[in-house]
């Protein structure tokens, strides 16, 4: 019989604007020993189906429309809340997904794993504290003894993970539920969570649910995967099953969004646009204390035409590079070169000049555009501002770069807060392409969005950056995606390039070890091949 | 093609914006909306009180006395016979004055002075902030009965004191958010487009940072209202001839017993105001979706 | 932790000195000396007295021997009490304005940090719309207005507790106290309750929830120490805010606190009492300032580390 059996689960929310049906009639079971993988791209409802069996949605707006949830024998949503939550915890636990905001920060982190204990079961502080550090050292937190009694600030987002995989396992849970647990994390670190998950589970033979949005990263650990889309599951299946023969197209949209592979060599001769010559970005932290050394002493040219793609976790300073190239961010030694002119040393006129030739592509789609502009406004802004276009030319323009993003006309006089993310995104190219910029750096620019969505800007930016012939430096944390869309690839680590080369010199012979390391993180890599 | 044209195509798909956003949801809250009304009323009888007042301000009926509500003086009289709705109307002009002018000079200093410090950034910003947080540390409330008794009493006084008292508060609230937009990324976007400092602050920082600072101004005013109030009660702030809400509830609170609609009525009138001046920042606050400003 | 302390205290040094140097210079520049009321007096009593009170110095020797007399802890002779120091009048004024002070904050702690944490339990609810309409009429009924209110409701109409005096008859510091707490109170629930919606609506709330826990530990345990820092950050403010009050409550339930002595001495152009008093409660008013910033910080771990570690 399975752990937990649920069948029919309809959860809707209701708003002032009418019900919203989040989970739509989902049946799915989950076995002991086994890692049943639910998959969902934003508002398919994958967790709050999982947060509805433990009552954490919250009643109103939240409303439980229908089916079961049976779980030992017992039908969860069924139970009081005084029962549910003696389960809570105890049978069934769950991790979420920013471990930097689900410990509570004015405890120390033992006194919240020692809390579940010392609440569902008869034990004596000392008991629980004894326990804790077990469970600290299992998770792989070094030294518990002397960190126990830390609070949350003083431990990494990694780390914070663990200590969070250790209070969700110190009752020895039967079912644990995790939902995105890795999402927030470094892809090092991911691997290193996703290898915990299944070490732990292995070990004690529990059942879990691991609720993510990416296929890749469930390909390792998962045994069943359950795909969602818009409250509905649209296929069930186990891992081969799934990776194998996809039945259903949108399992298969899923999978086709994950790039596998690598882009073919570009012929022509090779000409730099952008010299960068040992630039150092550094960020005052105040008196008396070290510098942030954001960018240290960083060398690399891009050809004219070419896709140079910027890899690195956080902190690497990536993303200050491309910043620092369109200074957006004072350099502190250095020079970058582009078409010749240093523009380290550019001031007023020129460098408004300058500013026409190169612009950015922003990560975060929410907050790149000015929420009180229209599309009209923040796309004819920049046509005027540079005189690409009259004031008589300037709504031609502006309808012409919709059609080149691909956004209906009839928008043109909508606000960004009524756009979904991929939306704002095509607004933000097309503001970033306004001025005919010979060269741009995308920031993440799909790292914000749906799996699929994200197919579709990659694709979008690919036409566009031939049709305007772009030079282009791609910065992202992924290095699939880089590998699909770069010609050569620089791998960063602290502010300094480790490596680089082209993509399939970095897959099949990477020299050092730090990227080495970085390839056998890459979630799902055995799909790559 | 023209603005036209555009019009045409986007006929179909009007956007909303965030203004017309937050005054739909504002229209839907009954407090905001009932604040607006009654202070759009008490404004307007402010602006015309010479014209409307039943009675001239200085006229007294010393034969008629104090006497409780009538159809000749509807909210009563002192005990000078002088009618009460009149002086009610003459105080709260000045009371709303005090309460307007002196917001707008506090509005004026602390949103130039926290613009510039967040907008200019760095050592300048340190220097201006500390003093803020010098002059924050200040005990205000005694340095101003403290200047009434120095200087006197007048009105000018008493804007310059209470708005230098209210503009630390708006400082701070300017500085964070330009502090909190110049890190957004469109503002990057606006700058890499190589946009003018004046441009960039026109188009993109101010209308962004206006919604905090209307929630805040709202705040303010009933804050130095009661501060005009609570100084003239003391007999520290507006002095007869003139009068105020806060002078005559301070006659009414001396003569309570005997007339007690001397205290009532001008209490009525301050606590209405301030009520609708709170309402209306309160439901403008959620309108506008700002957080943190506090009251 | 200490450092942190020890940072802050050095930063009121400064400000303490800008009151004392700012205050002694208005009192010395406003116009009309202090004797001058007084027609009678005699040219040579006037230069005596004058003399007394160090008035014949140059402005900046009066400043020094000023701020001598200070380090020493003197504030001077008071000019309308001959004979009488500011020390003695601040010494009987004090206490009560002290006392009555502490009950005040008692009252709006109580009240408002319990109606604030009520309401935030159950946000748009009755438990959260009544405590907030009355906090709501605190913040929009000032003391002056509440507390003849008060006076004519339970001392006259209903005739329950005195109206007037501290400490002579029994009951007779129940109306000053909630007067001059009311105003706080609501500004605490409405204070509290914010913070605690803010708190309640944080992921780690949701952990602990996934923990089993049961509702009042969530609450007890996990939110009400992060949701209570704004309201104890308010309290320097607060106290400030109390001090100048009790001139208003001292005033309308006649007593005999420092509140009233400096409005009389306002009124009176008492400049050493007023320069005595702005001096002594600035130096009280900076200081709780600093200890309800110290208590703020030393209840988020996060800062206190950043103070206590290095």
């Amino acid at each position: 019989m399975a752990l937990l059996d649920v069948q029919d689960l309809a959860v809707s929310f209701v708003t002032r604007n009418g019900t919203n049906k989040a989970v739509d009639g989902i049946s799915f079971s989950v076995e002991l020993g086994k890692i049943t993988a639910i998959i969902g791209e934003s508002g398919s409802g994958k967790s709050v189906a999982c947060y509805s069996l433990l009552g954490l949605v919250p009643m109103p707006p939240g409303r439980i429309d229908g089916g079961r949830a049976l779980f030992e024998g017992r039908d969860l949503l069924k139970l009081e809340e005084t029962e549910l939550r003696r389960i809570r915890g105890r049978d069934i636990a769950m991790i979420f997904q920013d471990p930097m905001t689900c410990l509570n920060p004015y405890m120390t982190i033992g006194k919240q794993l020692m809390e579940p204990l010392l609440y569902h079961r008869k034990v004596t502080t000392a008991q629980a504290r004894a326990r804790a550090l077990e469970l600290l050292a299992e998770v792989g937190i070094r030294d518990p003894e002397s960190t126990i009694d830390n609070f949350p600030h003083e431990f990494s987002g990694g780390m914070r993970q663990r200590v969070m995989i250790a209070m969700a396992l110190i009752n020895e849970p039967k079912l644990l539920i995790a939902d995105e647990p890795t999402t927030a994390l470094d892809v090092t670190i991911q691997a290193q969570i996703l290898k915990l998950i299944a070490e732990l589970q292995h070990k004690r033979d529990i059942g879990v649910i691991f609720i993510s949005h990416d296929l890749a990263v469930v390909a390792d650990i998962a045994d069943t995967i359950v795909v969602m889309k818009q409250g509905q599951i649209v296929e069930t299946g186990n891992r081969e099953g799934i990776f194998r023969n996809a039945r259903h197209p949108y399992t298969q949209k899923l999978l086709a969004a994950i790039p596998t592979d690598s882009k073919p060599p570009r012929p022509g001769a090779a000409e730099p646009l952008i010299r960068v010559q040992n630039l150092c970005t550094w960020f005052s932290q105040g008196r008396g204390r070290e510098p942030v050394r954001a960018v240290n002493d960083v060398s690399f040219d891009i050809n004219r035409g070419e896709v140079l793609g910027l890899v690195g976790e956080s902190g690497s300073g990536k993303s200050t590079i491309g910043r620092s190239i369109l200074r957006l961010v004072p350099v502190t030694s250095g020079e970058v070169r582009f078409d010749g002119t240093d523009l380290t040393a550019l001031e007023g006129r020129e460098l408004k000049t300058m500013r026409r030739r190169m612009q950015m592509i922003f990560q975060d789609p929410f907050a790149s555009l000015n929420p009180r502009m229209t599309v009209y406004d923040t796309l004819a802004e920049p046509l005027l501002l540079h005189g690409i276009e009259t004031r008589k030319s300037v709504a031609q323009g502006v309808l012409k770069l919709m059609d080149d993003v691909g956004l209906a006309r009839a928008f043109v006089r909508k606000y960004p807060h009524e756009f979904s993310g991929g939306q704002r995104q095509r607004i933000a190219i097309g503001r970033a392409l306004a001025t005919r910029p010979e060269f741009v750096v995308a920031d993440e620019p799909v790292s914000a969005l749906d799996v699929t969505i994200q197919a579709q800007i990659l694709d979008l930016m690919q036409q566009l950056s031939r049709e305007y012939g772009l030079t282009m430096l791609f910065v992202s944390h992924d290095l699939a995606v880089v590998r699909h869309l770069a010609d050569r690839i620089l791998v960063l680590y602290k502010g300094e390039v480790v490596e680089q080369g082209t993509g399939d010199e970095l897959f099949e012979r990477p020299r050092q070890a730090y990227t080495r390391q970085l390839l056998q993180s890459i979630p799902g890599r055995s799909l790559l091949s | 093609m023209n603005a036209r044209a555009i019009d045409d195509i986007a006929r179909a798909e009007q956007g909303t914006s965030l203004w017309k956003d937050a005054w739909l949801r504002l229209r839907k809250n009954h407090l905001a909306v009932f604040g607006l009304v009654i202070l759009a009323l008490f404004v307007i009888i402010a602006l015309l009180t010479p014209w409307i007042a039943p009675y001239s301000y200085q006229a007294q009926d010393l034969e008629l006395g104090a006497s409780g509500p009538s159809a000749a003086h509807w909210l009563g009289t002192d005990i000078f016979g002088r009618d009460l709705m009149t002086q009610i109307m003459y105080g709260g002009r000045i009371s709303l004055a005090v309460g307007f002018v002196a917001t707008a000079v506090a509005l004026l200093i602390g949103v130039t002075w926290g613009a510039i410090a967040g907008y200019v950034g760095g050592r300048t910003d340190a220097v201006m902030m500390r003093l803020v947080d010098i002059l924050y540390a200040l005990p205000f409330m005694i340095f101003i009965v403290l200047l009434t008794v120095v200087f006197g009493r007048n009105m000018l006084l008493l804007f310059l004191a209470i708005g230098a008292v209210e503009w630390l508060t708006m400082a701070r609230i300017m500085r964070g958010q330009v502090q909190s937009l110049r890190q957004q990324e469109f503002v990057e976007a606006a700058i890499s487009l190589g946009l003018s400092p004046a441009t960039l602050i026109r188009r993109h920082l101010v209308p962004n940072a206006l919604g905090p600072i209307i929630v805040y101004t709202t705040l303010t005013i009933p804050n130095v209202m009661l501060l005009e109030a609570f100084l003239s009660f003391l007999g520290l702030g507006i002095q007869p001839p003139q009068t105020s809400w806060g002078l005559l509830i301070s006659y009414g609170a001396e003569t309570m017993e005997e007339y007690p609609w001397l205290l009532i009525f001008p209490g009525v009138a301050l606590t209405l105001t301030l009520f609708s001046l709170n309402f209306l920042g309160d439901g403008l606050r959620d309108a506008l979706d700002v957080r943190g400003a506090k009251d | 932790m200490w450092r942190f302390i020890g940072v802050r205290l050095l930063q009121a040094i400064p400000v303490i000195l800008v009151v004392i140097t700012v205050t002694f210079f208005l009192v010395r520049i406003a116009p009309g000396g202090p004797f001058d009321s007084e027609k009678a007096v005699p040219r040579e009593v006037k230069a005596a007295l004058e003399a007394q009170y160090k008035l014949n110095l140059p402005l900046f020797q009066q400043y020094a021997a000023y701020l001598d007399d200070l380090a020493h802890g003197d504030l001077g002779p008071s000019f309308k009490y001959p004979g009488r120091s500011v020390n003695e009048l601040i010494a009987a004024g004090f206490p009560v304005t002290a006392e009555l002070g502490l009950y005040a904050l008692l009252v709006a702690l109580g009240i408002g940090g319990l109606a604030g944490v009520c309401a935030s339990l159950k946000p748009n609810t009755a438990q959260d719309y009544i405590p907030m309409s009355l906090a709501m009429i605190g913040i929009c009924m000032p003391s002056f207005l509440l507390g003849p209110l008060l006076v004519l409701l339970f001392g006259i109409y209903l005739d329950w507790l005195p109206v007037s005096g501290w400490g002579d008859i029994p009951g007779d510091k129940i109306l000053p106290s909630i007067t001059l707490g009311a105003g706080y109170a609501a500004y605490i629930a409405r204070l509290g309750r914010a913070g605690m919606l803010e708190v309640l609506s944080q992921d780690y709330i949701r952990t602990a929830r996934a923990k089993g826990l049961p509702r009042w530990q969530v609450v007890f345990k996990h939110s009400l120490r992060g949701g209570l820092i704004p309201v104890v950050a308010f309290l320097g403010p607060a106290f400030a805010g109390l001090l100048a009050g009790s001139f208003v409550v001292e005033t309308i339930f006649q007593i005999p606190g420092l509140g009233r002595f400096y409005v009389q001495a306002a009124f009176n152009r008492d400049y050493t009492m007023i320069l005595g008093t702005t001096v002594f409660l600035s130096v009280l008013i900076v200081l709780f300032n600093l200890l309800s910033d110290i208590l703020a910080a030393w209840m988020n771990p996060r800062l206190r580390a950043q103070f206590g570690g290095h």
